[in-house]
C-alpha cells in the first residue's frame, strides 16, 4: 500500500514536469492555432543545453535554468520568424509541414553533432526517506521548478500587461490588432515562450533520466497526450493533465515492459481525443 | 501559387482536355521504364528504377490523402510494410504464387485500413497526422513481438521461393515489371480519382470539410474510403518489394524515415496533381542517390529532406508542377 | 395538412449563455417564413440545429414527418434541406462550377458528374453566375460569393432552403435582384426559411414572420401583424432604422 502511494507521489512529481512541457505546446496552439511539431526537438535542445552548461560551468543545473530559458526563448523567436510567420493563416497543413520540417532539420543536425548515444546530467541532491521509501531529491526539485515556472507564467499571463496582450491576441487577433497591439510581434514572443517552456521541461527531465537525441519524440507524444487530456489552449489544464499522466505512468509502468509505454500512451491519446474532444479538464465553453 | 490553387486550374483543364491524353503519357512512361533496362540488360539501372517506382507508388497513393482530402498521413509506410509481411508470409508458409500473395496483401491491408479509417479519421488535422505515426509504431512493435512472423528477426526467403518464377534471375526481372505496373496503376488511379465524383468530394473535404458536409458529402465514409484506397497499391508494392529483397524485418518494413520522405516527395513535386508525386519522387531519389555517395552528407539525410520540405512549404507550396504550370500554363496539359 | 418543417421546444445552451430557449414554430409547404430578431437572438443557432451542425440540448426537429433531430449535416442535406451561410464558405480554389457540382452531386439527388453539370448550368443562370463558372470561387466579389452560397445550396435540389442573411452587405440594386431570384426559387417549389435583417426585403418576401428575442419566441404572424405588434416594437425600440423601415411598410 505504501508502495503504491510512493509510486503515486513520484508520478505526480514527474508528471508536473510533463505538464510544464505541455504548457508550451498548448500555449502556442491557443494563441496562433499552430501545432508546434518542433516541440520534441526543443525538449531535446533543453536537455543538451543544460548538459553542456553543467559540464562547462560546473554549476548546479538548477542555477543554469535561467540561461536555458533565455537561450530557448531566442531560439523560439528565431524559429517563428524563419518558419512559422509565413504560414500563419494558411491552411493548417502548411504549418504542420513547416514545423515538422524544422523538427527534421533540428534532429538531423543534433544526430550529426551528438550521435544517438545516451547522455546524462549528474545531479546529487539529498532525498527524503519515509517509511522505507526514498523520494529522490531530483524529482522533488524538478517538480518544484516546474511549479515555479508555471506559477510565473500564470502571473505573467494574468497580471502583466504584455501577458494580457498575448491573451487578447489569442482571443481575437483582429480586435487586438485594432486596439494597437503589435500582433505579429506578440506571436513571435509567444512562440518563444512556448519553446522556452519546452526547453525548461527538457532541462529538468535531463536531471531525472538519461537521454539521447532521439528522446524528443517520446516526450513529444507525452506532451500531446497531456494536451488532449487538459484541453487545447488551456495551460492550467495542461499542468493538471501532466500530473494525471504522471500518475498513470507511476501506477502502470511497474506492470508493463517499457517498450509498450509509448503504445499505451498513443492509445490513450486517440481514445481521449475521440471521447473528449475538448479535453477532460477543459472548462465547458462553446 | 498554392497547392490547392493548382488543383482548381487542373479541374478546369480536366473538363476540357481529351480524356485519354494524359493517361496515355503515363502508360508510355511505364513502358519506357520497363523496357529500357531490359533491352540494355542494365541491372544497376533496373535497381535504380525499381526504387523510383516504389517511391512513386508510395507518393502517388499518399497524395490521395494529402493532396486531395487534405489529411497528412505521416505513418503511410505501415501499408507498405504490412502488405510486405502478408505477402511474404503467404509465399513462405503457404507457398502461394507471388501475384496472388501480393494481391492478398493489398486486399487485407486496405480492408483493415477501411475499418480502422472510420475511427482514426474522426481526428482532425495534426491529431490525425500524429495518430498515424502512432499506428505505424504500434504495428511495428506488434510485429516485432509476433512470433509467427519471425518476431524481431523477421522472415527470410530461401532461394527455392524463386523457383516457381524461373529462378532468381528471372524472378528479379518479373518483380521489376510488376512493380512498374503497380506504379503505372497508382498514377492512373490517382488520375481517375481526381476526375471522378469521389475525387470531387475529397477535394471539397480538403477545401473545407464542414462546408462539404453541409453540401451533403458523407465525410466519414469518403475519408475512410480514401484511406483504404490509398493503402491498396502500396501494400501490393510492399509484397513485391520484400519478396524481391529476400528478407523482411520490422525496422525495414515500417521505416518512418521513408514514410516522411514520401511526404517530402509530394511537396517537392506538387501535391494534388498526378505528375507532382511522380516528378517529386524521381527527383528526390536522384538527390538522395547523389548525397549518399558522400559519407558525411549521408548523415544529414534527414536534414536535407527537412530543408527541402521547409523551402517548398514556405516558398513554393504548389511544388515544381505548380511553379511550372503557373509560369508556362501550356505545360498544364502534360503536368496534370 | 401537416407542416413541411416542425420545430418543437428547441433549446441550446453554450457555456453560460442560453442561446435558444423552448422555441417552436413550423414552416408550411410552399411558404417563405422569415426569422427575425435583434442581434444575438439566436437565429443562426436555430439554423445550426436544423441543419445538423450540432444537436439541440432538448426539443425535436421534424421534416416531412420524419424526425431529423441530431442527424449529421450530410444526412440532413440528403433529406432535402440545404443552407446558404451568413459567413460565406466558398471552396476557394475550386471553380464556381465545381463548387456547385459538389452540391448537385452530393445533395438531395445523387447525381453523376454529367447530370450534375446540367443542373449546375441551369441554376447558375437563374442566380446570375452563368458567366463565371470557370472562375476560382475565391476570386468572386462578395456579392458573387453570396450568390455562390445560394447556387450551391440550390444545386442540391432541396425542398427546404435555409437562407442565412443572404442579403447582408448588398447594395439596394443587388438586394432587389436577389429578392427576384428568391421569389423565382419559391415559384419552383422550394419552401424557404430565411433569417434576415433587411426589413424591406422581409416585408416583400415573407408570407409569415417569427420574431425571436434572447432565444425565445416573441411573436408570430403576417408581416402586417408583426409590424404593428407591440412586443416586437418594444424589442426593437433601440433600433430606429429598423422601426423606420417597419413603419414604411405599414399598409
Amino acid at each position: 500500500m505504501i508502495g503504491v502511494l510512493a509510486s503515486v507521489i513520484d508520478g505526480v512529481l514527474v508528471g508536473s514536469v510533463y505538464g510544464l512541457a505541455a504548457m508550451g505546446l498548448t500555449l502556442i496552439w491557443g494563441v496562433m492555432r499552430v501545432i508546434n511539431l518542433t516541440h520534441g526537438a526543443m525538449i531535446v535542445l533543453g536537455m543538451f543545453i543544460i548538459y553542456f552548461l553543467a559540464k562547462a560551468t560546473g554549476l548546479s543545473p538548477y542555477a543554469s535554468m535561467p540561461i536555458v530559458v533565455v537561450v530557448a526563448f531566442g531560439v523560439g523567436v528565431a524559429t517563428y520568424w524563419i518558419a512559422v510567420d509565413r504560414v500563419i493563416g494558411r491552411p493548417i497543413l502548411m504549418s504542420l509541414l513547416a514545423t515538422f520540417a524544422c523538427n527534421m532539420i533540428l534532429i538531423g543536425v543534433g544526430t550529426a553533432l551528438w550521435t544517438t548515444s545516451p547522455y546524462n546530467v549528474p545531479v546529487s541532491l539529498p532525498g527524503i526517506s519515509w517509511q522505507g521509501y526514498t523520494f529522490t531529491g531530483t524529482h522533488m526539485m524538478a517538480a518544484a521548478c516546474a511549479g515555479l515556472i508555471a506559477g510565473l507564467l500564470y502571473l505573467f499571463l494574468n497580471h502583466v500587461r504584455y501577458g494580457k496582450a498575448i491573451r487578447a491576441v489569442a482571443s481575437n487577433r483582429e480586435a487586438a490588432e485594432l486596439s494597437g497591439i503589435p500582433t505579429r510581434q506578440v506571436l513571435a514572443v509567444t512562440f518563444g515562450i512556448g519553446v522556452a517552456l519546452a526547453c525548461a521541461a527538457g532541462a529538468l527531465i535531463a536531471t531525472l533520466f538519461p537521454f539521447t537525441v532521439l528522446s524528443g519524440s517520446s516526450y513529444q507524444l507525452k506532451s500531446f497526450v497531456v494536451t488532449v487530456l487538459g484541453g487545447l489552449g488551456n495551460p492550467a489544464g495542461a499542468l493538471l493533465g501532466g500530473i494525471a499522466l504522471g500518475l498513470i505512468e507511476g501506477l502502470a509502468t511497474p506492470f508493463m515492459p517499457v517498450s509498450w509505454t509509448p503504445i499505451i500512451e498513443f492509445a490513450l491519446f486517440v481514445v481521449v481525443l475521440l471521447a473528449f474532444p475538448r479535453g477532460i479538464f477543459a472548462l465547458s465553453r462553446a | 501559387m498554392s497547392a490547392s490553387a493548382e488543383i482548381g486550374h487542373q479541374r478546369a483543364l480536366a473538363a476540357a482536355a481529351p480524356r485519354a491524353f494524359f493517361p496515355s503519357l503515363l502508360i508510355l512512361l511505364g513502358l519506357a521504364m520497363a523496357v529500357v533496362p531490359y533491352w540494355s540488360d542494365d541491372v544497376q539501372l533496373r535497381e535504380g528504377f525499381l526504387l523510383a517506382a516504389v517511391y512513386i507508388t508510395l507518393a502517388s497513393n499518399l497524395n490521395v490523402m494529402i493532396g486531395y482530402a487534405g489529411y497528412i498521413n505521416f505513418g503511410n509506410i505501415v501499408f507498405f510494410g504490412l502488405g510486405g509481411y502478408v505477402c511474404v508470409d503467404l509465399v513462405t508458409r503457404l507457398h502461394w504464387p507471388l501475384i496472388a500473395a501480393a494481391l492478398a496483401g493489398g486486399l487485407a491491408v486496405s480492408l483493415l485500413a477501411l475499418v480502422f479509417g472510420f475511427g482514426i479519421l474522426r481526428l482532425r488535422g495534426a491529431f490525425f497526422a500524429l495518430a498515424t505515426i502512432g499506428v505505424n509504431e504500434a504495428v511495428r512493435q506488434f510485429v516485432a513481438n509476433f512470433e509467427p512472423w519471425g518476431g524481431a528477426t523477421g522472415i527470410y526467403l530461401t532461394f527455392d521461393a524463386y523457383d516457381p518464377l524461373g529462378g532468381p534471375m528471372a524472378a528479379l526481372w518479373l518483380v521489376y515489371f510488376l512493380v512498374v505496373a503497380v506504379m503505372v496503376l497508382s498514377l492512373l488511379l490517382s488520375y481517375a480519382i481526381k476526375r471522378s465524383k469521389f475525387g470531387l468530394g475529397l477535394l471539397a473535404i480538403g477545401q473545407n470539410e464542414d462546408a462539404a458536409a453541409v453540401l451533403g458529402v458523407r465525410t466519414p465514409r469518403l475519408k475512410a474510403l480514401a484511406y483504404s484506397v490509398s493503402a491498396f497499391l502500396p501494400a501490393v508494392a510492399g509484397g513485391l518489394f520484400f519478396f524481391k529483397s529476400g528478407i523482411i524485418e520490422p525496422n525495414g518494413a515500417f521505416d518512418l524515415t521513408l514514410s516522411i520522405e514520401a511526404i517530402v516527395m509530394i511537396m517537392l513535386g506538387g501535391s494534388g496533381t498526378v505528375a507532382g508525386p511522380l516528378i517529386g519522387a524521381f527527383l528526390y531519389e536522384e538527390l538522395r542517390g547523389l548525397l549518399l555517395t558522400s559519407p558525411t552528407i549521408s548523415q544529414l539525410q534527414l536534414v536535407i529532406a527537412g530543408l527541402v520540405l521547409l523551402v517548398m512549404v514556405l516558398f513554393a507550396p504548389g511544388g515544381l508542377v505548380g511553379f511550372v504550370n503557373q509560369h508556362w500554363p501550356r505545360m498544364r496539359k502534360f503536368l496534370q | 395538412m401537416s407542416a413541411l418543417l416542425e420545430v418543437s421546444a428547441l433549446s441550446k445552451r453554450f457555456g453560460g449563455v442560453q442561446a435558444v430557449m423552448d422555441l417552436s414554430f413550423t414552416v408550411e409547404k410552399g411558404e417563405i417564413l422569415a426569422l427575425i430578431g435583434p442581434n444575438g437572438a439566436g437565429k443562426s443557432t436555430v439554423f445550426d440545429m436544423i441543419n445538423g451542425v450540432y444537436p439541440p440540448d432538448s426539443g425535436r426537429i421534424v421534416f416531412e414527418q420524419a424526425d431529423i433531430t441530431g442527424l449529421p449535416p450530410y444526412e440532413v442535406a440528403h433529406r432535402g434541406i440545404a443552407r446558404a451561410h451568413q459567413i460565406v464558405q466558398p471552396l476557394s480554389d475550386l471553380t464556381v462550377l465545381d463548387n456547385c457540382l459538389v452540391g448537385a452531386c452530393y445533395g438531395h439527388d445523387d447525381l453523376s458528374l454529367t447530370a450534375g453539370r446540367a443542373v449546375v448550368r441551369e441554376i447558375a443562370e437563374l442566380v446570375g453566375l452563368g458567366d463565371r463558372l470557370a472562375m476560382p470561387a475565391g476570386q468572386l466579389t462578395t456579392a458573387g460569393k453570396k450568390r455562390l452560397e445560394l447556387a450551391r445550396a440550390l444545386c442540391g435540389r432541396p425542398r427546404l432552403l435555409l437562407l442565412d442573411e443572404v442579403l447582408a452587405g448588398l447594395n439596394p440594386t443587388e438586394v432587389d435582384r436577389m429578392v427576384e431570384v428568391i421569389l423565382r426559387i419559391r415559384a419552383g417549389g422550394v419552401s424557404i426559411l430565411m433569417v434576415e435583417h433587411v426589413m424591406r426585403a422581409i416585408m416583400q418576401l415573407s408570407d409569415r414572420i417569427v420574431v425571436l428575442n434572447l432565444g425565445r419566441h416573441l411573436a408570430e404572424g403576417s408581416p402586417q401583424e408583426i409590424a404593428n405588434h407591440p412586443a416586437v416594437i418594444e424589442a426593437y425600440l433601440g433600433d430606429s432604422k429598423l422601426m423606420a423601415a417597419v413603419g414604411a411598410e405599414r399598409p
